[in-house]
């Protein structure tokens, strides 16, 4: 296939692409957005495979069934709870994918030296250097998230001139690419440094801010794969990249917002350092009151309006379904049942809408935080399962708290709050949370799930 | 073409591309955050097709080629998870017999 057959059948993907990302903004019709895309992509891979003058076709073909293997066996086993991590591990396949494209790329044009095109080697440079901040930044936020490193921030002295060092050596060797020293340890300190920059980079952000993270370098792939496009001169990855980077921007954006975040904040807030001088104190200053199934059961049953509050507890323990079966057993006990959802409960946003819904809780029961809010002062019972940091009247109340001015749900506006937790632990964000030792706070402490359907039971028997 | 105007023209296309991507999901409420960012992530699988145009050069060493392959690899992982995850999200959000009107009210 000649060069412009190929170029207009990837104008086509591109077309496919704007109309999945438009599709999948819309709940109506997201999920046809999953096809449409898949659909364009095949197109782009066939008419890749179509192009004159290429090479290795079967090789081809191992390579995809092995990474297509991978990804389909991943993204069938996890869990949903694990979705965020699965996120983040394609996210980082994809910029190691673009940084070794610039690599090849390179070595290729490299022995040439002097001979690159300013611009050619400017994208080089570049999709070297976003790439691979993208594969191991994402990667430490997979690690995180899967709980193979700790959650919370790793901070050491020195950091942020350590990181700025190696940044500004990483910039070094890029512009002595692009002023025209063509040399292959000079783009190895590019792969090589931003790697590690990217690990040092998301080491120090806490767990509970890794979907901003993630989300942002969803957009840095996409800037990388765009600027592979210039160095293969393509339009389908330039526009495409481009795509993501621009609608992943925007994104990351929108997320911070709902967190009542700016993504400086998040990137170098450094959420341990504030906590160190302030957080702690709220914690000694009171009594935590565990309470029983038995006593919270009568507590509900006798209830007016009762409103859950479902966070990463709740995914974690897969209690969704005991949620919604305890929640049917009090509104046929005429009790009003609805749910406050956080924008950033559970560890991404629509976390919680996506597990509620795949337990068939209605939908108008389901309510916004603003909405919410103006519900609590006339809640008998709020039921705090398995949340922790949106929930935290620190974040009104506490200058000092690292999460200061996120909005939040006002649970302690509510006659009584019972919280599920397995322990006193501090939640993902490793931050203290004075809701916990409230008068009007008890702690029914145990698995998510099981607490749940031990509720359940005795609200049955009562 | 030559080399600057072929730039100029990829410039161009680069400066739309980043309206429409601001454009397209301006609307998108906060339910549906995650499955799009988990989309635009397979999205940007499309970095398969660089990784296949390198993999494909004529008369290229051996670390070209196992660069190339590795990137094919690790860009159809992006591709095929990608799209899987994002639909296994968004299959939760199936409309209800019981609730036709589920997917209003966002």
């Amino acid at each position: 296939m000649g060069h412009n057959a190929s170029n207009l059948l990837y104008l086509v993907t591109i077309v496919t692409f704007v109309w999945a990302l438009r599709d999948l903004s819309n709940p109506a019709r997201a999920r046809r957005g999953v096809w449409v895309g898949a659909a364009g992509m095949a197109l782009a891979i066939a008419t890749t495979f179509g192009r004159h003058g290429l090479h290795d076709y079967l090789w081809m073909i191992v390579a995809m069934v092995i990474g297509g293997a991978f990804g389909a066996v991943a993204a069938r086993r996890v869990k949903m709870t694990a979705m965020p991590q699965m996120v983040a591990l394609f996210n980082g396949v994809g910029g190691g994918a673009a940084a070794l494209v610039s690599w090849a790329e390179f070595h290729r044009e490299a022995p040439l030296s002097g001979d690159l095109q300013r611009d050619i080697s400017i994208s080089l440079v570049l999709s070297a250097l976003i790439g691979s901040i993208s594969f191991s930044g994402s990667m430490i936020a997979f690690a995180k998230l899967q709980e193979l490193i700790g959650g919370r921030p790793i901070t050491y002295a020195g950091q942020q001139i350590v990181n700025a060092l190696l940044f500004a050596t990483i910039v070094g060797a890029g512009a002595a690419i692009v002023a025209g020293a063509e040399r292959s340890w000079l783009l190895a300190v590019v792969l090589v440094g931003a790697s590690l920059f990217g690990i040092l980079f998301v080491l120090p952000i806490g767990g509970a801010d890794m979907p901003v993270v993630i989300s942002l370098l969803n957009a840095f792939t996409g800037l990388a794969a765009a600027a592979t496009g210039f160095e293969l001169e393509n339009n389908v990855l330039i526009v495409s990249g481009m795509l993501v980077g621009a609608s992943g921007t925007l994104l990351t954006l929108m997320m911070g917002r709902a967190m009542n975040r700016s993504v400086t904040n998040v990137l170098f807030g450094a959420f341990g350092q504030i906590q160190a001088g302030a957080g702690d104190v709220a914690a000694t200053n009171g009594t935590v009151r565990p309470t029983t199934a038995d006593d919270v059961a009568v507590m509900l049953a006798y209830a007016q309006k009762v409103v859950v509050v479902p966070g990463y507890g709740m995914a974690v323990a897969q209690a969704q379904h005991d949620v919604r079966a305890l929640a049917d057993l009090l509104e046929h006990k005429g009790v009003e049942v609805t749910y406050a959802i956080h924008p950033v409960a559970g560890r991404m946003p629509g976390h919680m809408n996506v597990l509620l819904a795949e337990a068939n809780v209605p939908y108008p029961a389901l309510k916004e935080m603003d909405e919410a809010n103006a519900e609590f002062p006339r809640t008998d019972v709020s039921l705090v399962i398995g949340a922790n940091d949106v929930v935290n009247p620190d974040a009104r109340e506490n200058r000092g708290s690292p999460i200061f001015g996120m909005p939040i749900l006002n649970v302690d506006e509510s006659k009584a709050v019972i919280v599920l937790k397995r322990s006193m632990n501090p939640g993902f964000a490793g931050i203290d949370n004075p809701l916990f030792v409230e008068p009007n706070t008890m702690m029914l402490f145990g698995d998510a799930k099981e607490s749940v359907a031990k509720l359940a039971a005795a609200v049955k028997s009562l | 073409m030559s080399h600057g105007t072929l730039l100029v023209f990829e410039v161009t296309i680069l400066v739309l591309a980043i309206f429409l991507g601001f454009e397209v999901v301006s609307k998108v409420p906060t339910l549906l955050h995650t499955p799009l960012m988990s989309g635009t992530n397979a999205i940007h699988g499309i970095v398969i097709v660089g990784a296949m145009l390198v993999m494909g050069l004529d008369h290229k060493d051996t670390l070209t080629f196992v660069i190339g392959f590795v990137a094919v690899v690790l860009g159809s992982a992006n591709v095929v998870g990608g799209f899987v995850v994002t639909d296994r999200m968004l299959e939760m959000f199936k409309r209800k017999p019981s609730s036709p009107k589920d997917t209003d009210g966002a």
